[in-house]
């Protein structure tokens, strides 16, 4: 097996079950399309970053983190929805991105859909490191998010700040889409943040079975479409959306056979 | 008039108001210790922004004044769950409930196999049931509930009430609950505070049979001076 190969299972495996873990309070939060949507607004940072040669992630960084302050804030002054208001970012943002990068079409591509043969070992142990990191800070205010969503006055009461919380998920948020980028780039790295959780959403009893589940079938598309895309030649993004797509599908039809046998 | 040392809360002139609409204006008055006020009003009157104005919850003017240190716990109107896959169980763990049974019973909900079901699947008396049961989780000494019958029928409604008034006698709390059942404020409260946007009535709840009571706070908004009322 080649080192890019080893590489990139290692970083599909924590990016998988941080975007699965973390998406399962965004589809909760009907916030689904802000995961998907804050991915693109990475393009600007990953276009600089090509444009200037730096490593585009931490332009990437940069842009994700400047984007989720920006939304957080103008949802507290303005009470849009985060969803509104992430439309209006990411499609600013894909503009740009596609301005900067308008005339190098391999890097637009790179940037779009990933590029697994670039990562470096520096970028897995950023990777391994970040994943654990926003899992473990989320797995801390997991409960709290929770409560706030089914009721923010609740929260409130138990002296909960429901905007600093919101504010750390986002920056957690932001962290894993930045690296889920390098497997399957700007415009697929939200399906990963997404679909696992509404797959786990369709079978899970409790909570502690949909977070669980989520991780699960987060690390099983991203690791299965990595080996898959590297077996076929293919690039990795795509390939992870089938294989999550398969992980959906089977759920649905878990869920249908549940409720046809009751 | 009661003694100052069984008023738990003093409330003066507390005014509220966002994005220059006034919500609250001059609101004054008191609550003994160990009673349950009621509070009514038409929609709008601001029922629910006093409930969160005493939660700290939002910037007001005047005073809010809690005499001794007060625990609070609190029952929204609205909660949304029909979309979360979580039970009972794990709602009642949220605030470190280790016998969620044991907070189950204090509600009269003894169905051991409501634990494990979630929170979006029971009907509405069970829910409001159980979020009294999550307020009462670490012994609050005052209780506010934003009409806590919300989604019952009216047949479920008073058991409801008569078990606020049992947790109300067996563990010595003071409640605050907004409704909109004149027999509830009659029956199942001491005192009653009206309000549309300012105090339209404060005093005994058994007056509210009285005509003049009822025109004063359904009528045209009449505002009372409540500066040394009793709740």
């Amino acid at each position: 097996m080649s080192e890019v190969i080893i590489y990139s299972v290692i970083t599909a495996v924590f990016v998988g079950v941080s975007a699965g873990y973390l998406g399962s309070l965004m589809v909760l939060e009907k916030m689904a399309l802000v995961g998907d949507a804050l991915s693109h607004v990475a393009l600007p940072g990953l276009a600089i970053g090509i444009l200037l040669n730096f490593d585009p992630l931490v332009g990437a960084f940069a842009f994700l983190f400047a984007s989720a302050v920006i939304i957080w804030h103008l949802q507290r002054v303005t009470k849009i929805s985060f969803e509104a208001l992430v439309g209006a970012m990411f499609t600013l943002a894909l503009a740009i991105g596609i301005l900067l990068l308008g005339d190098n079409l391999d890097a637009l591509e790179e940037a779009l859909f990933g590029d697994i043969t670039q990562i470096s070992l520096l970028h897995v142990v950023a990777g391994v490191a970040i994943s654990i990191a926003a899992v473990f800070l989320t797995r801390l205010i997991y409960k709290k998010l929770v409560l706030a969503m089914v009721s923010e006055d609740l929260a409130i009461s138990k002296g909960i700040s429901v905007a600093k919380t919101n504010l750390l998920y986002l920056f957690l948020v932001s962290l894993v889409v930045a690296v889920g980028i390098q497997i399957v780039g700007t415009l697929l790295v939200g399906f990963l943040v997404i679909v696992p959780a509404i797959a786990a959403k369709n079978i899970s009893r409790n909570m502690t079975q949909y977070a669980a589940l989520s991780a699960v079938f987060g690390l099983a598309s991203a690791v299965s479409g990595v080996l898959l895309a590297s077996y076929l030649e293919q690039p990795p993004g795509p390939i992870v959306v089938v294989c999550g797509i398969v992980v959906f599908a089977v759920s649905v039809l878990i869920n249908w056979r549940k409720k046809t046998t009751l | 008039m009661a003694d100052e040392k069984d008023v738990i809360l003093k409330v003066k002139d507390l005014g509220v108001k966002l994005q220059n609409q006034i919500l609250l204006d001059n609101i004054s008055f008191n609550v003994r210790k160990g009673t349950t006020v009621a509070i009514l009003g038409p929609n709008g009157a601001g029922k629910t922004v006093l409930l969160r104005a005493l939660l700290n919850r939002l910037p007001h003017t005047g005073e809010i004044e809690w005499t001794e240190k007060v625990k609070l716990g609190y029952v929204p109107q609205y909660v949304a769950v029909s979309d979360v896959p979580m039970t009972v169980k794990e709602f009642l763990s949220i605030e470190g409930c280790t016998n969620p049974e044991t907070a189950l019973a204090q509600v009269r909900l003894t169905d051991k196999s409501l634990l494990d079901k979630r929170l979006g699947v029971l009907s509405g008396g069970q829910l409001r049931r159980v979020l009294i049961a999550w307020a009462l989780n670490d012994n609050p000494n005052v209780l506010l509930l934003d009409e806590p019958t919300t989604g019952v029928d009216m047949d479920s409604e008073e058991p409801i009430y008569l078990m606020l008034n049992d947790i109300k006698k067996n563990q010595k709390i003071t409640i605050l609950l907004i409704t909109h059942n004149i027999h509830i404020v009659e029956e199942y409260t001491d005192d009653l505070l009206a309000i549309n946007k300012c105090v339209t009535y404060c005093g005994p709840s058994a007056e509210i049979a009285k005509p003049e009571i009822q025109r004063q706070i359904y009528g045209e908004p009449m505002c009372v001076e409540t500066a040394r009322g009793e709740a």
